[in-house]
């Protein structure tokens, strides 16, 4: 679990993030939601901590991130997985030592059990016969399931994912959506991911946060944002039409 | 005001670089990658450029040098000095310079635009020393062999130009080589391009690191690390050269 206490960022006179709370929930798929410039990622880069917050708690735990030492936060830091907007994976390195590499840089296992570990990693995302092309051989989304697979090579306790499945197509970014959710409950993980794609909320926002000129506008899942009263809220959820006629077709 | 914010950053990022590393194994591994890319990568442009430096050297000393009173030996002994003291080490880091620090700023700057140093720093990897340590150390192991092979091949060219030219005999330019030869000057030549070697990798990943924006501004980063690097080699060397020779 982690919690965000009254969280302020600043950029020189530009105030991003306005009092935030949230509570990240164990074992269940968070989510972020908002206008495209709301601070969906300057929220998620302050909770990982590459973006210095002005005030405010992150507890990990109870461990709270501002606070730490620079040791304790790259111990801290060994327990999360994050997949970026863009993949970021290393495009000098191959997709088997994409995912290789935090085992090799933090862990003393044998080859054999790195590529076992490895080989099993790619498997959890559908990944095969590609281990040895580079990031620019293959898809989009495939660079996104890597990405993932990386992300949960040390079997992290906390899960992030920036836009996740931004530029795919409505069914890739459903089985990526699902893969992000079964890990999360098979690994317990406490994941956060942000987004705008409705599609997503309704398949498996368990916990939302609906982020409005950076600040925690509403709170709640994914059934109570059918029937909320919230003006902002309704206005982003059911800015298309095809939204408008599910909610009414479950009324 | 600018530059005590330059060199305040540069000396914070210097600090991470030569922190201890991670991981021992992949620092090693990594370096000898770093020595292919970088150095076996530029050797063949500097032999050649080093060839044609040590003939033209010695056609114009030995044209210019029409006095019937000084012998032709002090061709040789000319060319062999300015290629030891300057040209192996001087003019060779500034074309090191130009081709290693564009694309060591390039390529960091890309991995920075494309977040791959942000998820090193989430993963808890110090990103500034995986990164730029093997780089530095790999420059810094090979340049000896780079100014020793420079000097080679220069005085081989200045060699060869013998055949081309009636105003100096081969017989001229090989004695003038071994006169009043001193290791000493090798040394200062080997001792300064280690140091231009080191200004090379760190401002060039300096330069690199720090890129924000896209492709644009990584190739102004390239741009920058080498006329960077290159104006604080002509500084270090002339302050070497006082320190060392004079
Ligand atoms: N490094 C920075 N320096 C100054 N301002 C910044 C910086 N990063 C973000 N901002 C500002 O913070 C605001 C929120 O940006 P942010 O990237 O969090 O939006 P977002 O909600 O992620 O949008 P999108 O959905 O388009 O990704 C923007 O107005 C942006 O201009
Ligand atoms: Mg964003």
């Amino acid at each position: 679990m982690i919690e965000i206490r009254n969280l302020n960022k600043r950029f020189a006179n530009k105030s991003v993030l306005n009092d935030v709370n949230f509570t990240i929930e164990q074992g269940k798929t968070n989510l972020v939601i908002g206008q495209s410039g709301s601070g969906k990622s300057v929220f998620l880069k302050a909770v990982v901590g590459l973006h210095p917050v002005d005030s405010g708690e992150i507890l990990y735990d109870g461990r709270d991130l501002t606070k730490l030492k620079r040791k304790e936060l790259q111990d801290l830091r060994k327990e999360i997985g994050m997949v970026f907007q863009g993949g970021a994976l290393f495009n000098s390195s191959t997709v088997e030592e994409n995912v290789r590499f935090p085992l090799d840089m933090f862990t003393k296992l044998s080859k054999v059990e790195k590529q076992k570990r490895v080989d099993f990693c790619l498997e959890h995302v559908n990944i095969e016969k590609s281990n040895h092309l580079f990031p620019s051989e293959i898809s989009g989304g495939m660079q996104k399931r890597v990405a993932i697979a990386r992300a949960i090579a040390l079997n992290p306790k906390y899960l992030f994912c920036d836009e996740p499945n931004s530029g795919l197509d409505p069914k890739t970014s459903i089985v990526i959506d699902q893969l992000i959710q079964n890990l999360t409950k098979e690994f317990n993980i406490t994941t956060l991911v942000i987004t705008h794609d409705m599609n997503s909320v309704m398949e498996i926002g368990e916990n939302i946060m609906f982020v409005f000129q950076g600040q925690n506008w509403w709170v709640g899942d994914r059934n109570q944002i059918f029937n909320t009263e919230n003006e902002e809220l309704n206005g982003f959820v059911f800015a298309s039409e095809l939204f408008q006629s599910v909610r009414k077709a479950k009324n | 005001m600018k530059m005590l914010y330059h060199i305040g950053r540069f000396g914070s990022l210097m600090k991470k670089v030569l922190a201890r590393p991670e991981n021992h194994k992949t620092l090693i591994i990594q370096t000898f990658k770093e020595m292919d890319k970088l150095a076996l990568g530029s050797i063949v442009i500097i032999m050649i450029i080093m060839f044609f430096m040590g003939a033209v050297v010695t056609i114009q000393t030995a044209l210019n040098l029409s006095n019937p009173f000084v012998s032709n030996v002090i061709v040789g002994f000319a060319t062999r000095d300015s290629i030891i003291l300057e040209f192996s080490s001087t003019v060779t880091s500034v074309i090191l310079a130009g081709i290693i620090g564009s694309n060591i700023a390039s390529e960091i700057g890309n991995m920075r635009i494309s977040e791959q140093i942000d998820a090193m720093d989430i993963m808890g990897v110090n990103s500034a020393n995986y990164v730029i340590l093997p780089k530095i150390i790999a420059l810094f192991l090979m340049m000896p062999f780079i100014v020793i092979i420079a000097m080679t091949v220069g005085i081989i060219g200045g060699l060869a130009s013998t055949f081309t030219i009636d105003q100096l005999t081969l017989q001229d330019y090989l004695s003038g080589l071994q006169l009043d030869f001193s290791a000493y000057r090798v040394y200062y030549s080997l001792i300064k391009s280690s140091i231009f070697a080191l200004i090379i990798t760190m401002v060039s990943s300096y330069h690199g690191f720090y890129v924000s924006g896209g492709a644009l501004e990584v190739g102004k980063a390239g741009t920058r690390a080498v006329i960077y690097s290159i104006i604080l080699i002509l500084m270090a060397n002339l302050f070497i050269t006082q320190l060392m020779l004079t």
